[in-house]
Protein backbone atom coordinates (compact mmCIF):
# COMPACT_ATOMS: atom_id res chain seq x y z
CA UNK A 1 0.00 0.00 0.00
CA UNK A 2 1.49 3.27 -1.08
CA UNK A 3 -0.83 6.54 -0.90
CA UNK A 4 0.29 10.00 -1.96
CA UNK A 5 -1.31 13.60 -1.95
CA UNK A 6 -0.19 16.75 -2.90
CA UNK A 7 -2.18 20.12 -0.41
CA UNK A 8 -2.05 22.93 -2.42
CA UNK A 9 -3.27 26.64 -1.42
CA UNK A 10 -2.45 30.28 0.22
CA UNK A 11 0.15 30.71 2.92
CA UNK A 12 -2.04 30.67 6.30
CA UNK A 13 -4.08 28.00 5.00
CA UNK A 14 -2.98 25.19 6.77
CA UNK A 15 -1.77 23.26 3.86
CA UNK A 16 1.79 22.00 5.66
CA UNK A 17 -0.05 21.53 8.98
CA UNK A 18 -2.96 19.35 7.50
CA UNK A 19 0.09 17.54 5.52
CA UNK A 20 2.45 16.96 8.21
CA UNK A 21 -0.93 15.82 10.70
CA UNK A 22 -1.43 13.00 7.77
CA UNK A 23 1.99 11.78 8.11
CA UNK A 24 2.18 12.11 12.49
CA UNK A 25 -0.78 9.83 11.72
CA UNK A 26 1.07 7.52 9.46
CA UNK A 27 4.09 7.43 11.67
CA UNK A 28 2.31 6.35 14.75
CA UNK A 29 0.58 3.45 13.26
CA UNK A 30 4.17 2.21 12.14
CA UNK A 31 3.93 2.98 8.42
CA UNK A 32 6.64 5.09 6.30
CA UNK A 33 5.65 8.56 5.92
CA UNK A 34 7.48 11.45 4.06
CA UNK A 35 6.23 15.11 4.31
CA UNK A 36 8.02 17.18 1.88
CA UNK A 37 7.40 21.17 2.08
CA UNK A 38 8.02 23.40 -0.84
CA UNK A 39 9.95 25.95 0.35
CA UNK A 40 11.42 29.42 -0.34
CA UNK A 41 10.85 33.10 0.39
CA UNK A 42 6.76 32.39 0.76
CA UNK A 43 5.09 34.26 3.23
CA UNK A 44 1.10 34.52 3.73
CA UNK A 45 -0.78 35.19 0.91
CA UNK A 46 1.61 33.19 -1.66
CA UNK A 47 0.86 29.99 -3.07
CA UNK A 48 2.15 27.19 -0.96
CA UNK A 49 2.04 23.45 -1.09
CA UNK A 50 3.63 19.91 0.35
CA UNK A 51 3.58 16.66 -0.89
CA UNK A 52 2.82 13.33 1.57
CA UNK A 53 4.05 9.98 0.63
CA UNK A 54 2.34 7.15 2.88
CA UNK A 55 3.38 3.51 2.55
CA UNK A 56 4.02 0.29 4.39
CA UNK A 57 7.44 -0.02 2.33
CA UNK A 58 9.94 1.78 1.99
CA UNK A 59 9.51 5.16 0.51
CA UNK A 60 11.21 5.96 -2.82
CA UNK A 61 10.62 9.76 -3.73
CA UNK A 62 9.22 11.71 -1.81
CA UNK A 63 9.24 13.95 -4.73
CA UNK A 64 5.45 13.28 -6.57
CA UNK A 65 5.22 14.52 -10.12
CA UNK A 66 1.91 12.85 -10.42
CA UNK A 67 0.07 12.70 -7.27
CA UNK A 68 -3.05 10.00 -6.88
CA UNK A 69 -4.61 12.61 -4.44
CA UNK A 70 -4.89 16.45 -4.40
CA UNK A 71 -6.53 18.76 -2.19
CA UNK A 72 -6.63 22.63 -3.45
CA UNK A 73 -7.46 25.15 -1.69
CA UNK A 74 -7.71 27.94 -4.25
CA UNK A 75 -7.34 29.24 -7.87
CA UNK A 76 -3.79 29.80 -8.69
CA UNK A 77 -3.84 26.04 -6.97
CA UNK A 78 -5.91 24.78 -9.59
CA UNK A 79 -4.28 26.62 -12.30
CA UNK A 80 -0.97 24.67 -11.12
CA UNK A 81 -1.85 21.42 -9.80
CA UNK A 82 -5.36 20.18 -11.65
CA UNK A 83 -2.84 19.24 -14.99
CA UNK A 84 -0.57 16.99 -12.93
CA UNK A 85 -3.13 14.89 -11.09
CA UNK A 86 -2.20 11.10 -12.66
CA UNK A 87 -5.30 9.73 -14.68
CA UNK A 88 -8.09 8.22 -12.36
CA UNK A 89 -6.73 10.27 -9.55
CA UNK A 90 -8.64 12.11 -7.32
CA UNK A 91 -8.95 16.61 -6.69
CA UNK A 92 -10.32 17.48 -3.66
CA UNK A 93 -11.25 21.15 -4.15
CA UNK A 94 -12.17 24.19 -2.26
CA UNK A 95 -15.63 24.90 -3.80
CA UNK A 96 -15.89 28.02 -1.40
CA UNK A 97 -13.11 29.94 -3.01
CA UNK A 98 -12.35 27.96 -6.39
CA UNK A 99 -14.37 29.55 -9.01
CA UNK A 100 -12.52 27.83 -12.00
CA UNK A 101 -14.06 25.66 -13.91
CA UNK A 102 -12.16 21.98 -14.10
CA UNK A 103 -10.78 21.56 -17.03
CA UNK A 104 -10.34 17.34 -17.12
CA UNK A 105 -12.48 14.19 -17.89
CA UNK A 106 -9.80 11.84 -16.53
CA UNK A 107 -10.11 12.68 -13.30
CA UNK A 108 -12.59 12.33 -10.11
CA UNK A 109 -13.21 15.81 -8.79
CA UNK A 110 -14.79 16.47 -5.03
CA UNK A 111 -16.21 19.84 -4.43
CA UNK A 112 -15.88 20.26 -0.62
CA UNK A 113 -17.04 23.90 0.76
CA UNK A 114 -14.50 23.50 3.13
CA UNK A 115 -14.62 27.70 4.06
CA UNK A 116 -18.31 27.30 4.61
CA UNK A 117 -17.91 23.42 6.72
CA UNK A 118 -15.16 25.24 8.98
CA UNK A 119 -17.57 28.31 9.42
CA UNK A 120 -20.16 25.73 10.42
CA UNK A 121 -17.45 24.28 12.78
CA UNK A 122 -16.47 28.07 14.78
CA UNK A 123 -13.99 29.24 12.37
CA UNK A 124 -12.95 29.70 8.67
CA UNK A 125 -9.68 28.71 9.97
CA UNK A 126 -10.43 25.39 10.08
CA UNK A 127 -11.01 24.63 6.50
CA UNK A 128 -7.64 22.52 6.21
CA UNK A 129 -9.54 20.11 9.08
CA UNK A 130 -12.71 19.41 6.84
CA UNK A 131 -10.04 18.57 4.12
CA UNK A 132 -8.13 16.68 6.31
CA UNK A 133 -11.80 15.06 7.09
CA UNK A 134 -12.46 14.51 3.67
CA UNK A 135 -9.13 12.48 3.04
CA UNK A 136 -9.91 10.64 6.76
CA UNK A 137 -13.06 9.05 4.72
CA UNK A 138 -11.14 8.09 1.49
CA UNK A 139 -8.19 6.71 3.06
CA UNK A 140 -10.57 5.12 5.73
CA UNK A 141 -8.60 1.86 4.64
CA UNK A 142 -5.43 2.93 6.46
CA UNK A 143 -7.22 5.68 9.40
CA UNK A 144 -10.07 5.87 12.19
CA UNK A 145 -11.11 9.17 12.59
CA UNK A 146 -9.97 9.00 16.01
CA UNK A 147 -6.60 8.19 14.82
CA UNK A 148 -6.34 11.32 12.56
CA UNK A 149 -8.15 13.43 15.52
CA UNK A 150 -5.19 12.79 18.20
CA UNK A 151 -2.94 13.16 14.92
CA UNK A 152 -4.19 16.96 14.91
CA UNK A 153 -4.44 17.34 18.87
CA UNK A 154 -0.69 16.17 18.78
CA UNK A 155 0.41 18.48 16.81
CA UNK A 156 -2.02 21.56 17.41
CA UNK A 157 -2.79 20.95 21.21
CA UNK A 158 0.13 22.39 22.73
CA UNK A 159 0.26 25.29 21.35
CA UNK A 160 -3.39 25.92 20.05
CA UNK A 161 -5.53 24.31 23.19
CA UNK A 162 -8.64 26.75 21.69
CA UNK A 163 -8.39 24.79 18.49
CA UNK A 164 -8.80 21.62 19.26
CA UNK A 165 -12.71 21.58 19.60
CA UNK A 166 -13.04 23.57 16.32
CA UNK A 167 -10.56 21.12 14.79
CA UNK A 168 -12.32 18.31 15.48
CA UNK A 169 -15.74 19.57 14.54
CA UNK A 170 -14.66 20.57 11.36
CA UNK A 171 -12.68 17.12 10.87
CA UNK A 172 -15.71 15.33 11.65
CA UNK A 173 -18.11 17.95 9.14
CA UNK A 174 -15.32 16.71 6.38
CA UNK A 175 -15.75 13.18 6.88
CA UNK A 176 -19.88 13.24 6.80
CA UNK A 177 -19.52 15.28 4.21
CA UNK A 178 -17.29 12.83 2.07
CA UNK A 179 -19.33 9.95 3.42
CA UNK A 180 -22.70 11.56 1.83
CA UNK A 181 -21.60 12.62 -1.57
CA UNK A 182 -19.31 9.21 -2.04
CA UNK B 1 14.19 -0.57 20.68
CA UNK B 2 14.05 3.10 20.31
CA UNK B 3 10.53 4.99 18.87
CA UNK B 4 10.00 5.91 15.74
CA UNK B 5 9.16 9.50 15.14
CA UNK B 6 8.31 12.10 12.65
CA UNK B 7 10.91 14.71 12.41
CA UNK B 8 12.08 17.24 10.08
CA UNK B 9 15.45 16.81 7.92
CA UNK B 10 17.93 19.35 9.80
CA UNK B 11 16.10 18.70 13.29
CA UNK B 12 17.40 15.08 12.80
CA UNK B 13 21.07 16.00 11.84
CA UNK B 14 21.26 18.28 15.04
CA UNK B 15 19.54 15.50 16.91
CA UNK B 16 21.77 12.56 15.85
CA UNK B 17 25.07 14.76 16.31
CA UNK B 18 23.68 15.65 20.01
CA UNK B 19 23.62 11.00 20.30
CA UNK B 20 26.55 10.57 19.05
CA UNK B 21 27.99 12.29 21.45
CA UNK B 22 28.79 16.17 20.17
CA UNK B 23 28.12 18.70 22.66
CA UNK B 24 29.94 21.42 20.56
CA UNK B 25 27.89 23.97 17.93
CA UNK B 26 29.09 26.75 16.66
CA UNK B 27 27.30 28.26 13.26
CA UNK B 28 26.29 31.30 11.72
CA UNK B 29 22.55 31.00 9.86
CA UNK B 30 22.09 30.44 6.29
CA UNK B 31 18.86 29.03 4.28
CA UNK B 32 18.43 25.81 4.35
CA UNK B 33 20.48 24.65 6.93
CA UNK B 34 19.26 27.34 9.56
CA UNK B 35 17.41 24.77 11.26
CA UNK B 36 20.91 22.90 12.56
CA UNK B 37 21.87 26.16 14.34
CA UNK B 38 17.99 26.57 15.49
CA UNK B 39 17.83 23.29 16.85
CA UNK B 40 21.18 23.24 18.64
CA UNK B 41 20.90 26.01 20.04
CA UNK B 42 17.55 24.38 22.02
CA UNK B 43 18.96 20.79 22.51
CA UNK B 44 22.13 21.46 23.41
CA UNK B 45 22.01 23.73 26.76
CA UNK B 46 19.55 20.62 28.07
CA UNK B 47 22.62 18.31 27.49
CA UNK B 48 24.95 20.27 29.23
CA UNK B 49 26.83 21.34 25.64
CA UNK B 50 27.62 24.72 23.98
CA UNK B 51 26.00 26.56 21.22
CA UNK B 52 27.72 29.49 20.18
CA UNK B 53 26.11 31.88 17.08
CA UNK B 54 29.17 32.83 15.92
CA UNK B 55 29.61 36.76 13.90
CA UNK B 56 30.40 35.02 11.02
CA UNK B 57 30.65 31.35 8.79
CA UNK B 58 34.90 32.33 9.34
CA UNK B 59 34.46 32.75 12.92
CA UNK B 60 32.05 29.63 13.14
CA UNK B 61 34.57 27.25 11.28
CA UNK B 62 37.69 28.40 13.30
CA UNK B 63 35.87 27.49 16.62
CA UNK B 64 35.08 24.26 15.36
CA UNK B 65 38.90 23.74 14.85
CA UNK B 66 39.51 25.34 17.99
CA UNK B 67 37.04 23.04 19.90
CA UNK B 68 38.52 19.73 18.28
CA UNK B 69 41.56 20.63 18.84
CA UNK B 70 40.92 20.41 22.35
CA UNK B 71 40.18 16.49 21.41
CA UNK B 72 36.17 16.81 21.71
CA UNK B 73 33.73 16.29 19.09
CA UNK B 74 32.79 19.71 17.62
CA UNK B 75 30.52 20.48 14.74
CA UNK B 76 29.05 23.80 12.40
CA UNK B 77 26.73 23.54 9.60
CA UNK B 78 26.20 25.74 6.83
CA UNK B 79 25.02 25.86 2.78
CA UNK B 80 27.09 26.36 -0.34
CA UNK B 81 27.89 30.33 0.05
CA UNK B 82 28.82 29.27 3.60
CA UNK B 83 30.92 26.56 3.29
CA UNK B 84 33.15 28.45 0.98
CA UNK B 85 33.84 30.98 3.07
CA UNK B 86 34.90 27.88 5.48
CA UNK B 87 37.23 26.54 3.37
CA UNK B 88 40.50 28.41 4.61
CA UNK B 89 39.28 26.52 8.24
CA UNK B 90 38.86 23.15 6.57
CA UNK B 91 42.45 23.43 4.57
CA UNK B 92 44.56 24.58 8.06
CA UNK B 93 42.62 21.57 9.91
CA UNK B 94 43.36 19.20 7.40
CA UNK B 95 46.89 20.39 7.14
CA UNK B 96 46.94 20.05 11.09
CA UNK B 97 45.10 17.35 11.47
CA UNK B 98 42.32 17.97 13.34
CA UNK B 99 39.13 15.93 13.22
CA UNK B 100 35.73 18.32 12.57
CA UNK B 101 31.94 18.04 11.34
CA UNK B 102 31.09 19.80 8.86
CA UNK B 103 27.28 19.79 7.39
CA UNK B 104 26.63 21.34 3.69
CA UNK B 105 23.56 21.48 2.97
CA UNK B 106 23.70 22.20 -0.69
CA UNK B 107 22.12 25.15 -2.34
CA UNK B 108 22.07 25.89 -5.85
CA UNK B 109 25.40 27.73 -7.40
CA UNK B 110 28.03 29.41 -8.06
CA UNK B 111 27.41 32.38 -6.01
CA UNK B 112 24.65 33.61 -4.09
CA UNK B 113 22.35 31.09 -6.39
CA UNK B 114 19.43 29.75 -4.77
CA UNK B 115 18.11 28.27 -1.72
CA UNK B 116 17.06 25.39 -3.43
CA UNK B 117 18.52 21.63 -3.42
CA UNK B 118 21.63 21.05 -5.56
CA UNK B 119 24.66 19.24 -5.98
CA UNK B 120 27.02 21.47 -7.32
CA UNK B 121 29.66 21.66 -4.35
CA UNK B 122 30.71 17.73 -5.45
CA UNK B 123 34.42 19.39 -6.71
CA UNK B 124 34.39 21.77 -3.96
CA UNK B 125 33.94 19.07 -1.22
CA UNK B 126 35.86 15.96 -3.02
CA UNK B 127 38.50 17.60 -4.58
CA UNK B 128 39.35 19.96 -1.76
CA UNK B 129 37.94 23.60 -2.10
CA UNK B 130 40.55 24.80 0.28
CA UNK B 131 44.32 25.68 -0.65
CA UNK B 132 47.41 22.37 -0.06
CA UNK B 133 47.33 18.89 -1.23
CA UNK B 134 44.57 17.41 1.02
CA UNK B 135 41.10 15.67 1.38
CA UNK B 136 37.89 15.64 2.74
CA UNK B 137 35.86 12.64 3.97
CA UNK B 138 32.84 13.37 2.65
CA UNK B 139 29.54 11.17 3.34
CA UNK B 140 26.17 11.85 1.41
CA UNK B 141 23.11 10.27 2.46
CA UNK B 142 19.93 9.77 0.39
CA UNK B 143 17.59 9.63 3.41
CA UNK B 144 17.40 11.04 6.56
CA UNK B 145 17.27 8.04 8.31
CA UNK B 146 20.71 7.42 6.73
CA UNK B 147 21.92 10.90 7.60
CA UNK B 148 21.27 9.53 11.63
CA UNK B 149 23.04 6.16 10.70
CA UNK B 150 25.74 7.82 9.58
CA UNK B 151 26.36 10.74 12.44
CA UNK B 152 28.16 8.45 14.55
CA UNK B 153 30.32 6.79 12.11
CA UNK B 154 31.24 10.44 11.23
CA UNK B 155 33.20 11.21 14.04
CA UNK B 156 34.35 8.12 14.69
CA UNK B 157 35.86 8.38 11.14
CA UNK B 158 37.01 11.62 11.89
CA UNK B 159 38.59 11.38 14.74
CA UNK B 160 40.34 7.72 13.51
CA UNK B 161 41.64 9.75 10.57
CA UNK B 162 42.64 13.04 12.30
CA UNK B 163 40.36 14.63 9.17
CA UNK B 164 37.68 16.80 8.65
CA UNK B 165 34.61 15.39 7.49
CA UNK B 166 31.68 16.60 5.51
CA UNK B 167 27.95 14.91 5.36
CA UNK B 168 26.70 16.78 2.15
CA UNK B 169 22.83 17.26 2.24
CA UNK B 170 20.40 19.69 0.77
CA UNK B 171 17.57 21.46 1.37
CA UNK B 172 15.12 18.96 -0.35
CA UNK B 173 16.43 16.16 2.77
CA UNK B 174 17.41 19.30 5.42
CA UNK B 175 13.42 20.63 4.84
CA UNK B 176 11.43 17.38 4.43
CA UNK B 177 9.88 15.51 7.45
CA UNK B 178 10.06 11.32 7.92
CA UNK B 179 9.55 9.05 10.32
CA UNK B 180 12.32 8.14 11.83
CA UNK B 181 14.48 6.69 14.77
CA UNK B 182 17.87 6.94 16.43
CA UNK B 183 18.95 3.84 17.63
CA UNK B 184 21.84 5.04 19.58
CA UNK B 185 23.18 7.44 22.45
CA UNK B 186 27.23 8.37 22.83
CA UNK B 187 27.93 9.35 26.87
CA UNK B 188 30.32 12.26 25.79
CA UNK B 189 32.51 11.52 28.69
CA UNK B 190 32.72 7.67 27.60
CA UNK B 191 34.49 9.34 24.16
CA UNK B 192 38.46 9.05 25.25
CA UNK B 193 40.44 12.11 24.75
CA UNK B 194 43.18 11.50 22.07
CA UNK B 195 46.67 11.82 22.82
CA UNK B 196 47.28 14.77 20.65
CA UNK B 197 44.49 16.73 22.23
CA UNK B 198 45.66 20.34 23.56
CA UNK B 199 43.81 19.76 26.80
CA UNK B 200 45.54 22.26 28.75
CA UNK B 201 46.74 19.90 31.45
CA UNK B 202 50.34 19.27 30.70
CA UNK B 203 51.18 20.93 33.72
CA UNK B 204 49.76 18.50 35.19
CA UNK B 205 51.92 15.13 33.94
CA UNK B 206 50.00 15.24 30.84
CA UNK B 207 52.31 15.31 27.37
CA UNK B 208 52.44 18.99 26.24
CA UNK B 209 51.26 18.49 22.27
CA UNK B 210 51.46 21.30 19.75
CA UNK B 211 49.28 21.47 17.02
CA UNK B 212 49.77 23.90 13.55
CA UNK B 213 49.70 23.67 10.14
CA UNK B 214 52.67 25.68 9.54
CA UNK B 215 56.40 23.94 8.93
CA UNK B 216 58.61 26.91 7.05
CA UNK B 217 61.38 24.21 6.27
CA UNK B 218 60.26 22.47 2.84
CA UNK B 219 61.68 19.49 3.24
CA UNK B 220 59.93 18.97 6.26
CA UNK B 221 57.03 19.98 4.89
CA UNK B 222 57.56 17.64 2.37
CA UNK B 223 57.72 14.73 4.50
CA UNK B 224 54.66 15.60 6.12
CA UNK B 225 52.27 15.85 2.96
CA UNK B 226 53.64 12.54 1.99
CA UNK B 227 52.65 11.31 5.26
CA UNK B 228 49.51 12.68 4.63
CA UNK B 229 48.90 11.32 1.73
CA UNK B 230 49.86 7.69 3.04
CA UNK B 231 46.86 8.48 4.90
CA UNK B 232 44.86 9.22 2.03
CA UNK B 233 45.53 6.76 0.71
CA UNK B 234 44.26 4.01 3.54
CA UNK B 235 41.31 5.87 3.87
CA UNK B 236 40.77 5.36 -0.40
CA UNK B 237 41.45 1.79 0.46
CA UNK B 238 39.08 0.94 3.88
CA UNK B 239 36.86 3.36 3.62
CA UNK B 240 34.50 3.63 0.56
CA UNK B 241 31.01 3.02 1.08
CA UNK B 242 28.01 2.35 -1.28
CA UNK B 243 25.00 1.02 -1.60
CA UNK B 244 23.57 -1.34 -4.95
CA UNK B 245 20.22 -2.07 -5.94
CA UNK B 246 19.42 -3.75 -8.85
CA UNK B 247 20.65 -7.04 -10.99
CA UNK B 248 23.71 -8.40 -10.83
CA UNK B 249 26.13 -7.40 -13.99
CA UNK B 250 23.23 -5.06 -15.32
CA UNK B 251 23.13 -3.64 -18.95
CA UNK B 252 22.16 -0.25 -17.60
CA UNK B 253 23.88 0.84 -14.95
CA UNK B 254 22.71 4.04 -12.67
CA UNK B 255 25.37 6.08 -10.59
CA UNK B 256 23.41 8.77 -8.23
CA UNK B 257 23.87 9.99 -4.74
CA UNK B 258 21.75 11.60 -2.24
CA UNK B 259 18.66 13.15 -3.46
CA UNK B 260 18.93 11.89 -7.00
CA UNK B 261 19.14 8.46 -5.85
CA UNK B 262 16.08 8.47 -3.59
CA UNK B 263 14.05 9.82 -6.47
CA UNK B 264 15.80 7.16 -8.94
CA UNK B 265 14.67 4.08 -6.59
CA UNK B 266 10.38 4.58 -7.70
CA UNK B 267 11.45 3.94 -11.26
CA UNK B 268 14.04 1.88 -10.76
CA UNK B 269 11.78 -0.81 -8.81
CA UNK B 270 9.50 -0.27 -11.37
CA UNK B 271 11.28 -1.03 -14.10
CA UNK B 272 13.34 -4.21 -12.00
CA UNK B 273 9.65 -5.61 -11.41
CA UNK B 274 9.21 -5.51 -14.93
CA UNK B 275 12.49 -7.82 -15.75
CA UNK B 276 15.06 -5.13 -16.93
CA UNK B 277 18.48 -5.71 -16.55
CA UNK B 278 19.04 -2.27 -14.49
CA UNK B 279 20.83 -1.58 -11.29
CA UNK B 280 21.22 1.38 -8.94
CA UNK B 281 24.97 2.52 -7.50
CA UNK B 282 24.82 4.99 -5.02
CA UNK B 283 27.79 6.32 -3.75
CA UNK B 284 27.40 7.13 0.11
CA UNK B 285 31.04 8.28 0.77
CA UNK B 286 31.49 10.91 -2.21
CA UNK B 287 35.29 11.15 -1.11
CA UNK B 288 36.75 8.51 -1.15
CA UNK B 289 34.77 7.33 -3.73
CA UNK B 290 33.63 4.00 -4.29
CA UNK B 291 35.75 3.96 -7.75
CA UNK B 292 36.30 0.03 -7.33
CA UNK B 293 32.82 -1.43 -6.31
CA UNK B 294 31.39 0.69 -9.23
CA UNK B 295 33.80 -0.66 -11.65
CA UNK B 296 32.69 -4.04 -10.72
CA UNK B 297 29.63 -3.66 -11.06
CA UNK B 298 30.18 -1.92 -14.42
CA UNK B 299 31.34 -4.50 -15.80
CA UNK B 300 28.70 -5.79 -18.29
CA UNK B 301 27.13 -2.44 -19.01
CA UNK B 302 27.39 -1.27 -21.86
CA UNK B 303 25.11 2.40 -21.19
CA UNK B 304 26.47 3.90 -17.71
CA UNK B 305 23.44 6.81 -16.39
CA UNK B 306 24.57 9.47 -14.30
CA UNK B 307 22.10 12.09 -12.48
CA UNK B 308 23.53 14.97 -10.86
CA UNK B 309 21.34 17.95 -9.59
CA UNK B 310 24.85 19.81 -11.39
CA UNK B 311 26.21 20.05 -14.52
CA UNK B 312 27.97 16.99 -14.64
CA UNK B 313 30.47 16.71 -11.71
CA UNK B 314 30.44 13.26 -10.01
CA UNK B 315 30.64 11.95 -13.67
CA UNK B 316 34.16 12.81 -14.12
CA UNK B 317 35.05 10.13 -11.37
CA UNK B 318 32.51 7.82 -12.71
CA UNK B 319 34.56 7.91 -16.09
CA UNK B 320 37.87 7.93 -14.72
CA UNK B 321 37.03 4.75 -12.55
CA UNK B 322 35.39 2.83 -14.64
CA UNK B 323 37.97 3.55 -17.60
CA UNK B 324 36.72 1.90 -20.86
CA UNK B 325 35.80 4.47 -24.05
CA UNK B 326 33.94 1.73 -25.16
CA UNK B 327 30.52 2.14 -22.75
CA UNK B 328 28.00 4.90 -23.57
CA UNK B 329 28.14 7.64 -20.69
CA UNK B 330 25.11 9.53 -20.75
CA UNK B 331 25.13 12.32 -18.39
CA UNK B 332 21.55 13.95 -16.89
CA UNK B 333 21.46 16.90 -15.01
CA UNK B 334 19.87 19.89 -12.99
CA UNK B 335 22.13 22.52 -12.33
CA UNK B 336 20.65 25.54 -10.45
CA UNK B 337 18.31 24.06 -7.58
CA UNK B 338 15.94 22.28 -9.81
CA UNK B 339 15.06 18.41 -8.73
CA UNK B 340 14.17 15.35 -11.22
CA UNK B 341 10.91 14.23 -10.77
CA UNK B 342 10.23 10.53 -10.37
CA UNK B 343 8.73 10.34 -14.75
CA UNK B 344 11.30 12.42 -15.66
CA UNK B 345 13.82 9.54 -14.88
CA UNK B 346 12.15 6.81 -16.03
CA UNK B 347 11.80 8.76 -19.46
CA UNK B 348 15.79 8.69 -19.08
CA UNK B 349 16.10 5.25 -17.81
CA UNK B 350 13.95 4.08 -20.55
CA UNK B 351 15.82 5.58 -22.87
Amino acid sequence: MTRNLVVAGFGGQGVMLLGQILALAATEKQLNATWLPSYGPEQRGGTANCTVVISDEEIGSPVVDKPMYTIIMNNPSMEKFEKMVEPNGTVILNSTLITMEPKRTDVNYLKVPANELAEQAGSQRSANMVMLGVIGWLWKDIFTLEELEQAMVEKVGDKRPQLVETNKKAIELGYEFAKNII
Amino acid sequence: MSERILMKGNEAVGEAAVRAGCRLYFGYPITPASEIAEYMAYRLPQVGGTFIQAESELAASNMVYGAAAAGKYAMTASSSPGISLMQEALSYMAGAEVPGLFVDAVRGGPGLGDIQAAQSDYFQLTKGGGHGDYHLIVFAPYTIQEVINIMPIAFETAFKYRNPVVIAIDGLIGQMMEAVEFPYFVNPDEVPLPNWALSGKFRHGYKKNVNTSLELDPEKLEAINWRLQAKYHEIEEKEPRYDYVGVEAPETLVVAYGTVARVTMSALKKMLAEGKSIGLFRPITIWPFPGKALAQKAVNAKRIVVLEMSAGQMIEDVKLNVFDPNKEYEFHGHPGGTTFTPSEIEQILRG
